[in-house]
């Protein structure tokens, strides 16, 4: 469901951050994403969600070549995607709730439709009773799980974690690591990007690994 | 989403006891997806209010203009008066007698009314003041002819006439008046009208920068909604529904301060009514309300001032999406 052939990408004029990307994500599958601080992991993220335009090479996402896609098509794309940012993104005058229900509220859902889904996934998480709370007042640990509970919402069929247990503590990190895993057992595809190797040891999956701007897979 | 009860967070079932299930009525707060920073926000509200204050005072002024100037025409546009100018060496009497039948003689002239002495002092009285003995001025008088058709040809002949026969009485045609009053009536409409399309035009320019303010302010909620899958159309949405709010908040408050305003003045002229000030302002501006579509013009200007603030957001937003993708 993701392709990328060749892949460079430099910032501005800058040196090529990524060179010569070439791998693949198949359905239903589970991969870590692993290089060191500044290889390049969230730059690669950002291009699958189509925020980043390759400086060349050729990105395919969903069987379509990303260069020319419609509004509506990009848009539908995203929507199949679920996304834990590394810095969360928590719209902060929103309560976990609302926040938690974004991806379904600008379908343009009814209110009602989705309220005692999304309360459900918030008790999940572990989060049931901070539902009413703003981003400022969240522990490090609840705002990770809020975000990772926007990813999860909408049932994406691709899931990219950015550093998903950067800023928890072991404990929790290997629980929320049991999640992700539990999500790919129902069924999406899932791509942690971590420098964590700790984390990685406690699960044993292919690494896509980042190094010098170029890229190689461990299975 | 039906998910395996073991993997609720243990961490959640240490620290918080679970108690039972509560789904409050509502659990979103009616909260804007993209924040407005509130001052920004209030900021806005002013100028709105304040630039619907003044569209809807120039347009109460231009409506006032208009209906006066109907008044004056409808009042003035048949009339003629002849005025008898006193002269020691005549008789003011016999030469009002002569003026009159001379001008019962002219076909067009429907009617002929001497204005009696007590009336035409009367018309003086607010600029004199009353309790003058106006017997010792020497006070010219009136007589008013109704024209029974506007197009009357005959009139010139009879001004001739009447110079020739009472040298002291002179023919007023009201209707060069009439017509430099609606000159002039119309130039306030014009005039009224055209700050009325300025004053739009800035609350335009006011939203339109509010807009760009709020969407660089909100630059990081605007791409995250684009990532959790908003279109550009639910975003400008909601930028749009809460500028109309705005603008609808503005625009009712200059539009009530304005209906004050109004009432105010319209309360002032009657309780001067008595005065003398008073018959000078009325005999110029007619009665002093702007009546029903007078409110109905506020109002408009009011709706219309939210309206554009809508449709100002909703293009800014559009815009400033496109140069972001
Ligand atoms: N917006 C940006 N502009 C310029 N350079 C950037 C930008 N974002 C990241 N970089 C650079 O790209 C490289 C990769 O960054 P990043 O993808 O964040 O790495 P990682 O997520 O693996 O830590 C770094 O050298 C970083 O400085
Ligand atoms: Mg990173």
């Amino acid at each position: 469901m993701v392709r990328f052939e060749n892949v460079g990408l430099r910032y501005g004029m800058g040196p090529e951050v990524l060179k010569d990307i070439n791998f693949s994500i198949a359905p239903r599958s589970f991969q870590y994403l692993t290089g060191p601080s500044g290889a390049g992991k969230t730059t690669l993220i950002r291009l699958v969600l189509m925020a980043l335009k390759p400086t060349r090479g050729l990105v395919n996402l969903f069987g379509q070549d990303v260069s020319r896609l419609e509004a509506a098509t990009l848009t539908d794309f995203r929507r199949r995607m679920g996304v834990v940012f590394q810095d969360f993104r928590l719209l902060d005058h929103l309560t976990v709730y609302e926040n938690v229900a974004l991806p379904l509220r600008v379908t343009g859902k009814e209110e009602t439709s989705y309220r005692a889904e999304v309360v459900e996934l918030l008790r999940w998480v572990g989060l049931g009773e901070r539902m009413h709370a703003v981003p400022a007042v969240l522990s490090g640990g609840e705002k990770q799980r809020a975000a990772i509970a926007r990813a999860l919402i909408s049932r994406p069929q691709l899931l990219l974690a950015d550093e998903p247990t950067g800023n928890v503590d072991p404990g929790l990190g290997r629980r929320l690591l049991r999640l992700f895993m539990e999500l790919q057992s129902l069924g999406t595809a899932v791509v942690i990007a971590t420098h964590d190797i700790a984390l990685m040891e406690l699960y044993d999956a292919p690494r896509l690994v980042l190094a010098d701007g170029h890229l190689h897979v461990d299975a | 989403m039906s998910m395996p009860d073991h993997l609720d967070m243990e961490e959640a079932e240490e620290e918080r006891p679970r108690s039972g299930p509560r789904l409050p009525a509502s659990l979103r707060r009616d909260q804007p997806l993209v924040p407005v920073d509130s001052v920004a926000g209030r900021a806005l509200v002013v100028v709105i209010a304040i630039l619907t204050f003044l569209a809807a005072l120039s347009a109460g002024a231009a409506l006032l203009a208009a209906r006066a100037s109907e008044q004056w025409r409808g009042a003035v546009a048949n009339e003629m008066t002849i005025q008898v100018r006193p002269d020691p060496r005549r008789n003011i009497e016999q030469d009002m007698a002569r003026a009159v039948e001379l001008a019962r003689a002219v076909p067009s002239v429907a009617e002929v009314r001497p204005m009696p002495k007590t009336e035409s002092d009367k018309l003086l009285e607010p600029w004199l003041g009353a309790g003058l003995d106006l017997v010792e001025l020497p006070i010219p008088r009136l007589i008013v002819l109704r024209l029974s058709s506007v197009a009357a040809n005959d009139l010139v002949a009879f001004s001739q006439t009447l110079r020739r026969e009472v040298p002291s009485a002179t023919l007023d045609d009201h209707r060069l008046w009439v017509r430099r009053l609606s000159t002039m009536a119309s130039t306030i409409i014009l005039a009224g009208v055209a700050v009325v399309l300025l004053v739009l035009v800035a609350a335009g320019l006011a939203v339109a920068f509010a807009t760009r303010g709020a969407m660089a302010g909100s630059r990081d909620s605007v791409e995250v909604l684009h990532f959790v899958g908003a279109t550009d159309e639910f975003i400008a949405r909601e930028f749009q529904t809460r500028f109309v709010a705005l603008g609808l908040r503005g625009g009712a408050a200059g539009g009530l301060a304005a209906i004050i305003a109004i009432a105010l003045l319209g309360f002032l002229s009657s309780a001067w009514s008595a005065t003398p000030e008073a018959d000078q302002l009325q005999a110029l501006f007619g009665a002093f309300e702007i009546g029903w579509s007078g409110y109905a013009v506020v109002i408009l200007v009011a709706a219309v001032v939210a309206a554009i603030a809508g449709l100002v957001s909703r293009l800014t937003v559009r815009h400033y999406l496109r140069a972001m993708s």
